[in-house]
Order: C-alpha cells, then sequence, then structure tokens
C-alpha cells in the first residue's frame, strides 16, 4: 500500500502547507547536519590529514585483512549455521519424542540468551587461542537454532498432499524429509534465510569482544594507533568502516530480494516468503508467517 | 551455586543494570519508532526520504559499530561527558527505533484501505486519520512483533556491558576473569536474561489479551 490511502491528492491549501513542511522539515535536517559537520570541523576531525590515513598502503592492507577475517568468520558461521539448522529443524521434526524436546530445549535455550554471551563463554570456556573459531562457533550456534525454525515454519507450510503423495508412492521418512519436504522449504524459506545470513555477518563484529581482528577490530586498532594532529582518527575510522559494512549488508539483501522476484515469477504454487524478515526473537515461526500474511511490500521483518 | 552466592550483590546490581537499561531504551526505541513511522507514510517528501533513509542506514550497521559511534563520535558533536549508560541506551534505542519504525509501517499497512478511506471522507486530516482511526487498530497486529523487537533488544544489551555499562554480560565478564568456571556462571546469566524476556512476553501477551476485540 502507498501512503497516499492516508491523504488526498492535496488541494491548492494542502499543496502551500506541504511546501512549508517540506521547506521546514529540510531545514531541520540540514541544520542537524551542519551542526554536527561543524563541531566536527571544530575538533579537527574533518581535516584532510585525518582522511588522508586511508591513501597509505598499510592501512589498506590492515582493511582489506579486516574484510577477509569478517568473510572468513562470517563464511564459517553461515555454512555452520546451516548445517546446524538442517539438522535440528530434522530433529524438531522427528517422531521420536525425546530427540523432540532435545532440539525444542537446546533451541529454546540459546535463541534467548544474547549471542555475545554464547560467543564468550565458548571463547573463555573452550576455544581461548582460536578467537575465529570461538566466534563462527558461537555465530552458527545462535544463528542455527533461528535457521532451524525457519526450516520448520518451511516445512509446515508445504501442502500436506505433498507428503500424503510421498508416502503414498512408497517413500521412506527420510525419502521424503530429503527429496519432497526440504527442497520445498528452503525455496520457500531462501529470502528469510538470506535474511538472517545478513543478521549473521552484521553479528560477526562482535569479535571485536573477543579480541579477532574482524574488520571493526580492525579499525579500532586503526584509529587508536595512528595519531594525526595530536588526536586519534576515530571519527573517519568509523565512516569508513560502517560505509563498507552497510555495502556489504545491502548487496546480502540485494539477493534476497532478486531471489525473492525470481521465485514470484517462477509458476510452481509455491508461495515464497518475503524477504528481509530476519527473525531472532520469541516467534521465529509466528513472525515468519505473520510477515507472509500481513507485509504485502515485504521489506518488514522483525530485528536482531 | 557459590559462583552466585559469593557474588550476589554484583549480580544483583548487573540484573537491575540489565532491567535499566532495556526499560530506558525501550522507551526511546519506541517513542522515536513512532515518530519516524509517522515521517515514513507522511505527505512530505523530505521527511519521508529521512525515514527511508534513517532505516536503511541503521539497520544495515552492526550494533557494535553503532557502540563505537555513540562513545567515540556523537560526544564530540553533542553533550561531551555523557555517562556510557546514557549513551548505551541511546545507541540501542536509535538501533531499535528503525525496526519498530518498520513495524509499526507494516502495521498501517494491514489497516483495511475502507477505513482510511472512509476517515478522509469524513473530512478528516492526515494526523486525524492516523491518530483516530489508523494507528488504534494498527496497534493491536503491531503488538506481537513488538514483542520480539523488544526481546531482541534485551538481548542487545548485552553488548552495552563491553562498553563499560553495568549490566549482566559485565558480571560474566569479571566473574571469568576472577577465573571461575564459566558454566555455572553461563547458566545464572541465562537465568537472568530468561526472567527479563519472559517478563516481557507476558506483558506483551496480556496487552494482547486486553486488547483484543471480536471481529
Amino acid at each position: 500500500m502507498s501512503a497516499s490511502v492516508l491523504y488526498d491528492a492535496p488541494g491548492p491549501k494542502a499543496v502551500v502547507r506541504n511546501r512549508i513542511y517540506a521547506v521546514l522539515g529540510s531545514l531541520a535536517i540540514l541544520a542537524l547536519l551542519a551542526v554536527s559537520i561543524v563541531r566536527l570541523s571544530d575538533k579537527g576531525h574533518l581535516a584532510p590529514e585525518m582522511w588522508d590515513i586511508f591513501n597509505y598502503s598499510g592501512i589498506r592492507e590492515n582493511i582489506a585483512d579486516g574484510v577477509v577475517a569478517t568473510l572468513k568468520a562470517f563464511g564459517l558461521a553461515a555454512v555452520g549455521s546451516l548445517v546446524l539448522g538442517v539438522l535440528l529443524a530434522v530433529a524438531r521434526l522427528s517422531d521420536h519424542k525425546p530427540v523432540r524436546w532435545a532440539a525444542t530445549g537446546f533451541i529454546e535455550l540459546f535463541r534467548s540468551i544474547p549471542l555475545l554471551i554464547t560467543i564468550y563463554a565458548v571463547w573463555v570456556g573452550f576455544l581461548t587461542d582460536y578467537s575465529m573459531w570461538a566466534l563462527a562457533l558461537g555465530l552458527s550456534i545462535y544463528n542455527g537454532c533461528v535457521q532451524a525454525e525457519v526450516l520448520r515454519a518451511g516445512v509446515n507450510s508445504v501442502p500436506k498432499g505433498q507428503r500424503e503423495a510421498a508416502y503414498a508412492l512408497g517413500m521412506s521418512k527420510t525419502q521424503v524429509m530429503v527429496s519432497v519436504l526440504m527442497p520445498q522449504a528452503v525455496r520457500a524459506m531462501l529470502p528469510t534465510i538470506i535474511s538472517q545470513l545478513v543478521v549473521t555477518l552484521k553479528d560477526t563484529s562482535l569479535g571485536f569482544i573477543i579480541l579477532y581482528p574482524e574488520l571493526l577490530q580492525t579499525a579500532r586498532l586503526i584509529a587508536s594507533n595512528t595519531q594525526v594532529n595530536g588526536q586519534y582518527p576515530y571519527v573517519s575510522t568509523i565512516v569508513v568502516i560502517g560505509c563498507i559494512y552497510v555495502a556489504m549488508c545491502l548487496a546480502l539483501s540485494g539477493l534476497a530480494t532478486w531471489i525473492e522476484r525470481r521465485g514470484r515469477r517462477a509458476k510452481t504454487g509455491i508461495t515464497m516468503a518475503p524477504a528481509a524478515a530476519p527473525v531472532t526473537a520469541a516467534d521465529p515461526v509466528g513472525a515468519v508467517v505473520g510477515a507472509g500474511a500481513e507485509v504485502p511490500d515485504g521489506r518488514d521483518g522483525t530485528t536482531n | 551455586m557459590n559462583v552466585l552466592l559469593d557474588n550476589f550483590s554484583e549480580f544483583r546490581d548487573g540484573f537491575i543494570g540489565t532491567v535499566e537499561i532495556t526499560a530506558v531504551s525501550s522507551v526511546i526505541a519506541l517513542v522515536l519508532g513512532l515518530l519516524l513511522a509517522g515521517f515514513r507514510v507522511s505527505p512530505v517528501p523530505p521527511l519521508r526520504f529521512f525515514g527511508t533513509a534513517w532505516v536503511t542506514l541503521l539497520r544495515n550497521t552492526p550494533l557494535t559499530l553503532l557502540f563505537l559511534v555513540f562513545f567515540f563520535v556523537v560526544p564530540e558533536i553533542f553533550f561531551p561527558g555523557m555517562s556510557p549508560f546514557l549513551l548505551g541506551s541511546l545507541a540501542l534505542g536509535f538501533y531499535t527505533a528503525s525496526f519498530v519504525c518498520e513495524t509499526v509501517r507494516s502495521g498501517i499497512n494491514t489497516v483495511p484501505l475502507g477505513q482510511a478511506e472512509a476517515a478522509r471522507s469524513i473530512g478528516m486530516t492526515f494526523t486525524q486519520t492516523l491518530r483516530l482511526i489508523v494507528l488504534p487498530q494498527a496497534t493491536r497486529t503491531v503488538i506481537p512483533p513488538l514483542s520480539s523487537i523488544f526481546i531482541a533488544l534485551t538481548k542487545n544489551s548485552a553488548i552495552a556491558g563491553a562498553f563499560s555499562v553495568t549490566e549482566l554480560f559485565g558480571w560474566q565478564k569479571l566473574m571469568s576473569d576472577q577465573g571461575y568456571d564459566i558454566v555455572p556462571v553461563f547458566v545464572w546469566v541465562a537465568l537472568g536474561y530468561l526472567v527479563v524476556t519472559f517478563a516481557i512476553s507476558g506483558a506483551f501477551r496480556l496487552l494482547e489479551s486486553r486488547m483484543e476485540v471480536a471481529r
């Protein structure tokens, strides 16, 4: 729905009023920006030397290393969380009560604990010398639980007839799961799965706290080791690193939107969940199903 | 058990800290999120643009980076010397506001078109339509996803602990630095968070049943 339903096509008076609001609004926003820029340049953060540091090949290499380290942790965590997600989803849908209960308990426990605390506990408890693996493992556990719930919602959204037809053909339960239900569930949930991967990518920045030299940690090291004009270039480093993060995340979300659009075009009769509904908190199933039912433009979701 | 009893006062402070930062940043996120949602559906293009830019930027920035911004950049521009607690609450609140905004906007989208049209046809202005007709109805659909957002906020508040705000993660760090076994510490901290998140989901369930109407 476009916003225009909330108000009529403006008449002459409303046009004038809207223009006044537009001017006032832009002035307020510009004033805020101007104040920020003036204050920053007063403190010398906008001096050319502060931004010159990014011309040094050493600092560029540092940033490139940081990006590689971030992507490495992200890749490991992505694979780990997807594998764990499939395993947990299958376990949650199992016919055996103990397996189902164990999986449910695991998912509920790790989903309700802050990710940072899981990562920190893994780091201190088991992998003190391997911060990359601690980060990847922590991320895999948490996001695996979320992906499991997403996949479960996907399996449950496959029409009942599919399962019944597969059983009627004499397939075993494993065959039904592997060759009928899971492929359709993954396909239906692909946008949501990728949106959750965006969350995973963002969360690699928690490696900062366990001293893994990923992008953010690199940024902090650059900022606190380089002194320009007697000051530390926190502002310029944060701006540059922030742009890199936003670009990476937007690229991944763009992929989700593209896949969603492709899925909508294909006429398979399986509906795709809308993209960008990263599900983390209380009730992913409800959130996913709810998002599918309620959000027509598909750009809204929950949070992390 | 010993690790809790021996350090109970620190644990209590950490727990209260988590509750406090959650409460303060929830209020910030709610107020700001509603305002931004209003911006995003308003007829004024610059405000719409501002809302969209805010949501796109903040939803694609890691929260840890945002904490760095609030601890190193914001004091250079406004209010130098603010307490870590306030800076942390602002970072959490600003971040969560973008999610609240998107939820409220999608809630507005679920209100049947005829409602807004009827409101307009009896001569209501944009503000009146939004305030009297659309938002009260949107509230009902928005409550369940909002509860998830505030639970996520509670969990995200752990990051504030790494930036020298007193809360539960800080306690876990302190205890593991003192050489306590990480497993019991982890369990107690987890229980602390469970209490807060259960309280939030309980409160929202209550709210939901209060606002329920037969349709």
